[in-house]
């Protein structure tokens, strides 16, 4: 057995020997992640009155978040400021990953990369309490545009509502878009931008026609990597939304912690996670047509 | 140039609130608007005598570097499979330890909860651990797949050839190769856990971590200048670790001859 590949290859003592080193973290995960996960979708269909758990399998949890308008209108509105959150955050991140792809010199792209990353790293919670700062009444923004006289009252618009969650989301994920969309630039050959141009393509042109497309990967993957997450906010909304800005993940921890209706807030985020999937999929199945359409 | 203008400013909205908190933590009065009111020291002298903030800090700190020591390990392991071996279902395995990169936080947390209560495990500080080192994995494997991949397999078979046993050459030649990227890996993983915020509010019973004393302080306005001198040296802290992490990765990038590609994911 001293002939170890060189490559990964398929031997059956390379199999055994990979398996078991992934073993570990496989059983970890299937333990506490894909079994939690089945638990959720087997609670979603019991039902519980106060401190009592009744097993009988029943549709009720899903029969009440379909009738009562309430988890319907937290459940699209999750949807739409989810969606708000990512055209945004994907729309403002792909020109900087740009200009540090192909405009900075490369022995300064990582320095530039490390900056973006750091503020993602920091204190989520304070980052999040400090946009109620600069946005509120007497915020930052407020207090400015006042002082030098471009409005004379606060702006309401910006604080508790659903501009203030997309805003201060946007910030929060804005690393997860930016590097997918890098590393997507970087792979790029090139003398491809070089040839296109050589055969007579503008500047406008060979971005629409060869850089995007291949950027495309980097752009789906960010797009998912905010959008799915996001669902699953609550502390954004809970600090910055007010009533009109509370999301389904607020009703979902209410209904675990406050309300003692496990299956209720298991049916609830059953039903978040099946709805981002679906758009999710739609997403993945429309950007596929595109670049076929391209290829 | 237009593009440059716009990056910069990009960068200015990134850091916009993170200026915002030693502002505050220095300013002499107690409510978080402008105009500013003074400079004060009086809110960091504040911390010091919370026995209750203490108490949190210490509870993180523990769950951190537990979850860290945990998640990199576990990181290790798949890290090296994935790079290193072919096995059947892979694509499978390997994407469910991906897998919470992807997942909201609370489905994460839910779902543990509702497993853990109806096992009648007590909520801990171990029950926070289980949960912080199943984000952190997907983040150790990223940055360990990269210290593996750039490995050039011909060191340990040479060494297997010269004698050394699989164990020793991995000990010999492999470890010290990715030194590098299990020590980003730890302090990586140990900057996440220390500022997860939803699972630890989920599955930390009676002694909170620190995000979740926190959450509970945000709640008194009286109480959001101490607030802001914690966050100061929160960042402060976080940004000195990841520098370390970053330091550290670069070495190790040029250590293997890699070319530098930047960036910490």
């Amino acid at each position: 057995m001293s002939d170890t590949g060189s490559r990964p290859r398929a031997g059956r003592g390379e199999a055994a020997r990979g398996a078991l080193l992934v073993g570990p973290p496989f059983l970890y995960a299937l333990l506490l992640l894909a079994v939690p996960l089945g638990a959720i979708g087997l609670f979603s269909f019991w039902t519980q009155d106060y401190l009592t758990l009744d097993t009988t399998l029943t549709l009720k949890n899903y029969r009440e978040a379909f009738t009562e308008p309430l988890y319907m209108q937290l459940l699209l509105r999750s949807l739409m400021i989810s969606g708000a959150v990512t055209v945004a955050t994907v729309l403002l991140a792909f020109p900087v990953a740009y200009y540090v792809s192909f405009h900075v010199r490369p022995e300064r792209k990582a320095m530039w990369i490390f900056l973006i990353t750091i503020p993602f790293w920091t204190s989520y919670l304070i980052r999040v309490f400090l946009w109620k700062v600069i946005l509120g009444f007497n915020g930052v923004i407020n207090t400015t545009l006042q002082g030098i006289g471009i409005i004379d009252e606060p702006l309401r618009f910006i604080l508790y509502n659903a501009n203030a969650v997309v805003i201060t989301l946007a910030h929060a994920f804005a690393p997860f878009a930016i590097l997918p969309i890098f590393v997507a630039l970087e792979k790029i050959d090139r003398s491809l931008l070089e040839a296109s141009r050589d055969l007579g393509e503008t500047h406008v042109t060979t971005f629409l026609r060869v850089t995007l497309p291949l950027a495309m990967p980097g752009v789906v993957a960010a797009v998912l990597i905010v959008f799915i997450p996001t669902i699953g906010d609550y502390v954004t909304p809970r600090l910055v939304g007010g009533p009109n800005g509370l999301m389904i993940a607020n009703m979902i921890q209410t209904q675990f912690l406050k309300l003692n209706n496990a299956p209720m807030g298991a049916a609830l985020a059953v039903l978040a996670m099946a709805m981002v999937g679906a758009v999710s999929l739609v997403f993945l199945a429309l950007t596929r047509r595109y670049l076929r359409g391209r290829g | 140039m237009g593009l440059r203008i716009y990056a910069v400013l990009y960068l200015i909205f990134l850091y916009a609130p993170i200026a915002l908190l030693p502002i505050f933590a220095f300013n002499d009065g107690t409510i978080i608007a402008f105009p500013l009111r003074g400079f004060t020291t009086e809110w960091f002298r504040q911390l010091t005598e919370i026995p209750a903030l203490h108490g949190a800090v210490l509870n993180s700190l523990i769950i951190a570097v537990s979850s860290a020591v945990i998640a990199t390990l576990l990181g290790i392991c798949a890290a090296r499979a994935a790079t290193r071996f072919v096995f059947p279902g892979k694509k499978g395995i390997m994407g469910l330890i991906m897998l919470p990169l992807v997942l909201p936080e609370i489905i994460v947390a839910v779902s543990l909860l509702v497993v853990l209560l109806q096992l009648g495990l007590p909520l801990g500080a171990w029950t926070v651990v289980l949960g912080h080192v199943l984000i952190c994995v997907p983040f150790s494997v990223a940055i360990l797949n990269s210290a593996f991949q750039s490995l050039d397999v011909s060191l340990e078979e040479a060494a297997i050839d010269l004698g050394e046993t699989r164990w020793s050459s991995f000990r010999l030649i492999t470890l010290p190769l990715v030194m590098p990227g299990i020590i980003s890996s730890l302090l990586i993983s140990f900057t996440i856990s220390l500022d997860e915020f939803i699972i630890a509010f989920f599955l930390t019973g009676t002694d909170p971590t620190l995000p979740v004393y926190l959450w509970g302080q945000l709640r008194f306005p009286q109480k959001i200048p101490v607030v802001m001198a914690l966050g100061t040296l929160l960042v402060l802290a976080s940004v000195i670790l990841l520098a370390v992490a970053e330091y550290v990765r670069r070495r190790g990038a040029a250590r293997t001859g890699q070319r530098d590609t930047g960036g910490l994911m």
